[in-house]
């Protein structure tokens, strides 16, 4: 395996294509879970545990399951089976083995069900044709990259309590307008030659 | 209840996108072009409205602590049947949605409306209700769809018409990220000044129509 080729997927997933600013992937969590950097943390390692499982979970299930049994068109119905029952076993293992996580990232797992980041890596995987190694990293860098968007935007939201907007603009909206700024600054990154 | 309420406040007061916040990443994902705006409406809507009836004739069979799978699996089998019919007949507009056609399986508009409205109502409500909030949808995504179609490209394509604005120089980042944010915000500021200014108006009405009757009653 080429590390440079590697490093190509986790640069490409965390910056040139950041899932959150440029994919919009996972954006209800980014505009709802960004108001505090400490919950964002938190809903960042919970997003980055089972992205990356799930992009494996998935990956296993298409290439040893769908594609011999000729039944790929059962993608969507069981990819988000797959999601939503690997949310709850890891939230009854946590719970179980490790009482400090649980009370940690307990909350935010409900509610990566329904995150599409999941559900969008998973389906990426098999779209770009990655192998297992691949997709393994390409799914914990796009977590790392929607960590990083979400880290950014709940630094500047703290800052954004204190600052005198509008009152039509408060709230959503203008963390809309500061996604959209940030949306910019990524932008450069797509000048990079990789 | 009135079933004329339960089609129009997904459109206006109860907009899933502009008020309720849900179903952002597809919104702002496709609303690079019209046509693309308008593919997703009619997918999600079709989706919502199948999800909404199925649900609402099977609420009283699934026991609740199980009803959230269920529904993911039904609204999962009309998001398999939306893809491949579009697949099928509409190859382009397939291609431009890419993943956000399988992703309307985890959006939270549909979800929301089955474990809200279609599992406590009926089958002809949950039809209203589908109806009304798949409009709603459609309509704000048709409205951020071409503010940036026209900014972004100078022009519209809808396929059988199509024109161009002379002499207007657009700017390319409306159609890209940073627009479809940026837009967004601006337009869900609009609807809290309209929201504002609607209640504004109704608490003077309230207040005029009592000093009226305390005038009578004097």
């Amino acid at each position: 395996m080429d590390v440079g080729h590697l490093l190509v997927i986790v640069l490409g997933a965390v910056f040139i294509h950041n899932f959150v600013l440029n994919r919009f992937l996972g954006i209800c969590p980014f505009i709802g879970v960004s108001k505090k950097i400490d919950s964002s943390i938190g809903m960042g390692m919970a997003v980055a545990f089972v992205m990356t499982l799930a992009g494996g979970v998935t990956w296993c299930v298409h290439h040893f399951l769908l594609v011999p049994l000729n039944a790929t068109f059962l993608q969507t119905v069981s990819f988000i089976l797959v999601i939503a029952a690997l949310v709850q076993l890891v939230e009854m293992f946590l719970q179980k083995n490790s009482p400090t996580l649980y009370s940690a990232l307990g909350i935010y797992l409900p509610l990566i069900t329904t995150n599409c980041a999941v559900m969008g890596v998973a389906l990426l995987n098999i779209r770009e044709g990655y192998s297992l190694i691949e997709a393994l990293i390409f799914s914990f860098s796009a977590a790392v990259g929607f960590t990083l968007a979400l880290l950014l935007m709940a630094g500047i939201r703290e800052r954004l309590e204190l600052v005198q907007v509008p009152r039509a603009f408060r709230g959503a909206p203008i963390a809309f307008i500061v996604a959209g700024l940030m949306a910019i600054a990524f932008m450069g990154f797509a000048g990079m030659k990789l | 209840m009135n079933a004329g309420r339960e089609f129009t406040k997904g459109i206006w007061t109860e907009n899933p996108v502009l008020r309720l916040m849900l179903g952002l990443c597809p919104t702002l994902a496709v609303s690079t072009a019209v046509v693309n705006g308008i593919g997703m409406g009619i997918a999600a809507t079709f989706v919502l409205l199948g999800s909404n009836i199925v649900i609402a004739l099977i609420r009283g069979v699934i026991p609740a602590k199980v009803r959230i799978p269920c529904y993911i699996v039904v609204i999962a089998t009309f998001v398999t049947i939306a893809d491949l019919t579009m697949h099928a007949y509409t190859p382009q507009i397939h291609e431009a949605l890419g993943i956000f056609l399988p992703l309307i399986v985890v959006n939270c508009i549909i979800l929301g409306r089955a474990e809200a409205f279609a599992s406590k109502n009926s089958v002809t409500m949950s039809v209203l209700d589908a109806l009304g909030m798949g409009l709603g949808f459609t309509l704000a995504l048709l409205a951020l769809a071409t503010v940036r179609e026209l900014l972004g490209t100078g022009g519209l394509d809808l396929r059988a018409l199509a024109f161009q604005i002379p002499r207007f120089k657009p700017a390319i980042i409306m159609i890209l990220p940073p627009g479809a944010f940026v837009t967004l915000g601006i337009m869900m500021a609009g609807m809290n000044k309209l929201a504002e200014l609607q209640e504004k108006k109704r608490l003077q009405r309230a207040a005029e129509e009592k000093l009226e009757e305390k005038q009578e009653e004097a």
